[in-house]
């Protein structure tokens, strides 16, 4: 039997605002099927989004959902889960909107280490408003703020999540809907941050003056840049320069989740253990 | 049992005391001279009674995280100086724009920019009026005494429920750092007083968060309880979601102005001293009134009767009342520690120009004599 996607879906506020051929639409899925798959209630999520293309994701889906400020994301469910951290708090935002505008706050998330799921939907460019050069878009592409050729160098996101200490990190692409729902769950299930890259298309406006005006060029150029981790981690330096290692990249469970932590910290206010030492981490500076 | 209770403290403890007090369960915030103290009492208390408090990497995240704590349905509070409301701004219009209950402290110290941080100004109550972009009516009490750090700040969190928006609280430098003997009321009667926010208790079908009256606030359930809707900062419909339907955007922000204007009767709270039988007014509030008080003693000892009316609720202003003491009083004079951001209110509410100012922006507070050589001089 067909997977009943309306259960999860605000179906009355269908069609979305996504272009023809967009990945937001197969990301929206691989996560529909993935929250199925975890038997999470619909009222125990709360879905936070941020601005742009991505920020309309919590539009569609039947959780709690927050669209908010410009990157701001991360901030506004580390409250919602740290007052409410039995609940299951995901994030979904776009390379300009987590890395740019709201780059602090994913340092942050990630070294917190709060059990909170991030989404990026990396489509290298700023689509919602019209081909501005994002901290994606790669060297020498065409965007409409720099004609000339866009020369500021880019971030790799999980790179970035990894060094700010994110417990878990994945990358995988529209290309793969299956192994992308298999990392929504691997990363919902993991108790910490979770940060994803999520590369998709944008063949509106990454692809319209970079040869490839259709969504299938677009996604052959994310499926040329791009290997498995395990293939990734077989090359040579010179081999692994234009690619991206998709998969589960950084997986540690050892390290201590915020909100349990913060329960130690009540626990110490109610008279019920003694203050926290760096005896109680084992990675003492 | 007394009707009061007497505690020995300053004016960043006793509101962050007060918070608590009122049922505040979350903290968010980011350091800033002079408010820190606020952040370190409640980082103690709150996790005492099962709440929590965090410290945000920036200023921004502070107020995000504690607005995201009041959508989920806790009372939750953000406390900074002028610098941090400067950032946290965009995010107070998100607040506004949802209606999303917050009470925002704000101890304020000299500015433009990074000013004087560690001394005394009244220099945000232009900025507290409309902090971002776009249009709302902010609600904003000022503590003129230590006992009022306590008690507006339990009002401000019953007023953000009440009316489902951030309440700002000022105080200034020398009332947040004043060291003294307060008399408050008794926790009793502040948990007595706690009116929380309304709810809907009718089928999650039928539910319209925004789907209320003309002038009533929007009807928020806490988040988990099996209400799901949709917040958004855009212009949105009954039901929370985005729209550009034109009668729709309309009567929305019609309402967010509609909703505190017409039950300003509620949130107007003023102080008159000595203003029955005197020949001059003098307008002030926050710490500035503590001195124009003793000013106003020593100069009735002279012969020379003085008054004072103080706004406690800032914003919206009491224009009805100043109007009325403008008519009168023919000698006006508006004492505050800025170039005279409520002095245009005062002008605009009496229908006059004609207002005599004293201000002082040079990061120290008035004394008395300051206040009685102006008075003097008029």
């Amino acid at each position: 039997m067909a997977f009943n996607y309306d259960q999860y879906l605000r179906v009355n506020k269908m069609p979305t605002l996504w272009c023809w051929g967009c990945g937001d639409g197969v990301i929206l899925k691989s996560f529909i099927r993935a929250v199925d798959k975890l038997g999470w209630k619909k009222d125990d999520i709360c879905l936070v989004s941020g601005i742009g293309c991505s920020g309309r994701f919590s539009s569609y889906v039947d959780f709690n959902t927050v669209h908010t400020t410009h990157g701001r994301t991360i901030a506004f469910a580390t409250g919602i889960k740290l007052a409410n951290p039995d609940k299951h708090v995901v994030c979904v935002a776009g390379d300009g909107d987590a890395l740019a505008i709201g780059g602090n706050h994913t340092i942050h998330g990630c070294r917190r280490n709060i059990d909170i799921t991030m989404i990026l939907i990396n489509n290298f460019i700023y689509g919602l408003t019209n081909s501005q050069t994002s901290p994606t878009t790669p060297q020498g592409m065409w965007t409409v703020s720099q004609k000339a050729g866009n020369i500021d160098p880019t971030f790799d996101a999980c790179e970035l999540a990894i060094a700010a200490g994110a417990s878990f990190v994945g990358r995988e692409t529209v290309n793969s809907p299956k192994k992308m729902e298999k990392l929504f769950v691997q990363a919902m299930e993991h108790k910490g941050f979770s940060f994803l890259d999520i590369q998709s298309n944008c063949h509106i406006n990454l692809g319209r003056k970079n040869k490839m005006q259709s969504a299938m060029a677009n996604l052959d150029w994310i499926d040329s840049n791009t290997v498995s981790k395990k293939k990734y981690d077989a090359m040579s330096p010179e081999e692994q320069l234009n690619l991206f290692p998709t998969g589960v990249l950084k997986h540690d469970t050892e390290v201590k989740e915020y909100c349990e932590m913060y329960e130690e910290i009540k626990k110490v206010h109610q008279g019920d253990r003694a203050k926290i030492t760096q005896d109680d981490f084992e990675k003492k500076i | 049992m007394s009707e009061i209770r007497e505690i020995i403290s300053s004016g960043n403890e006793l509101a962050a005391i007060a918070s608590v007090d009122a049922g505040c369960k979350f903290f968010a915030g980011y350091p800033l001279t002079p408010s820190s103290e606020i952040m370190h009492v409640v980082s103690d208390l709150l996790p005492k009674i099962g709440g929590a408090a965090i410290q945000m990497e920036d200023e921004i995240a502070g107020v995000a995280a504690a607005i995201g704590a009041g959508m989920s349905g806790v009372r939750s509070l953000t406390a900074t100086s002028g610098p941090g409301i400067s950032l946290k701004a965009e995010n107070l219009g998100l607040a506004q724009m949802c209606e999303v209950p917050l009470v925002v402290i704000n101890v304020m110290r000299g500015g433009p920019s990074t000013g004087l941080p560690t001394r005394v100004s009244q220099g945000d109550v232009a900025q507290a009026k409309n902090p971002s972009h776009g249009d709302y009516k902010s609600i904003t009490v000022c503590a003129g005494n230590l006992a009022e750090c306590y008690t507006e700040t339990v009002r401000a969190f019953n007023l953000a429920d009440r009316f489902m928006q951030p309440v700002f609280v000022l105080l200034d430098e020398t009332i947040g750092h004043m060291h003294a003997k307060a008399e408050l009321p008794t926790l009793e009667a502040v948990k007595a007083g706690i009116v929380p926010r309304k709810t809907f208790d009718g089928a999650p079908e039928d539910y319209l968060p925004y789907g209320v009256e003309e002038d009533q606030p929007a009807l928020l359930n806490p988040m988990f309880t099996g209400y799901r809707y949709h917040y958004t900062g855009l212009h949105h419909d009954a039901s929370g979601f985005p729209t550009e339907e034109i009668e729709t955007c309309r009567k929305l922000i019609d309402r967010l102005f509609q909703k505190v204007e017409k039950y300003q009767d509620e949130i107007e709270s003023n102080e008159e001293y000595m203003v029955d039988d005197a020949d001059i007014l003098i307008v002030g509030y926050g710490s500035a009134s503590l001195a124009i008080k003793e000013a106003i003693n020593m100069l009735r000892k002279d012969g020379i009767k003085v008054g004072m009316f103080r706004p406690i609720t800032l914003w919206p202003s009491p224009e009805k009342r100043l109007h009325e003491l403008g008519q009168k009083f023919d000698k006006v004079l508006s004492v505050e520690l800025n170039q005279g951001q409520y002095l245009e209110e005062v002008q605009r509410s009496m229908g006059r120009l004609d207002i005599e100012k004293l201000t002082k922006t040079n990061g120290r507070p008035f004394s008395p004599s300051d206040i009685i050589e102006k008075v003097k001089e008029l």
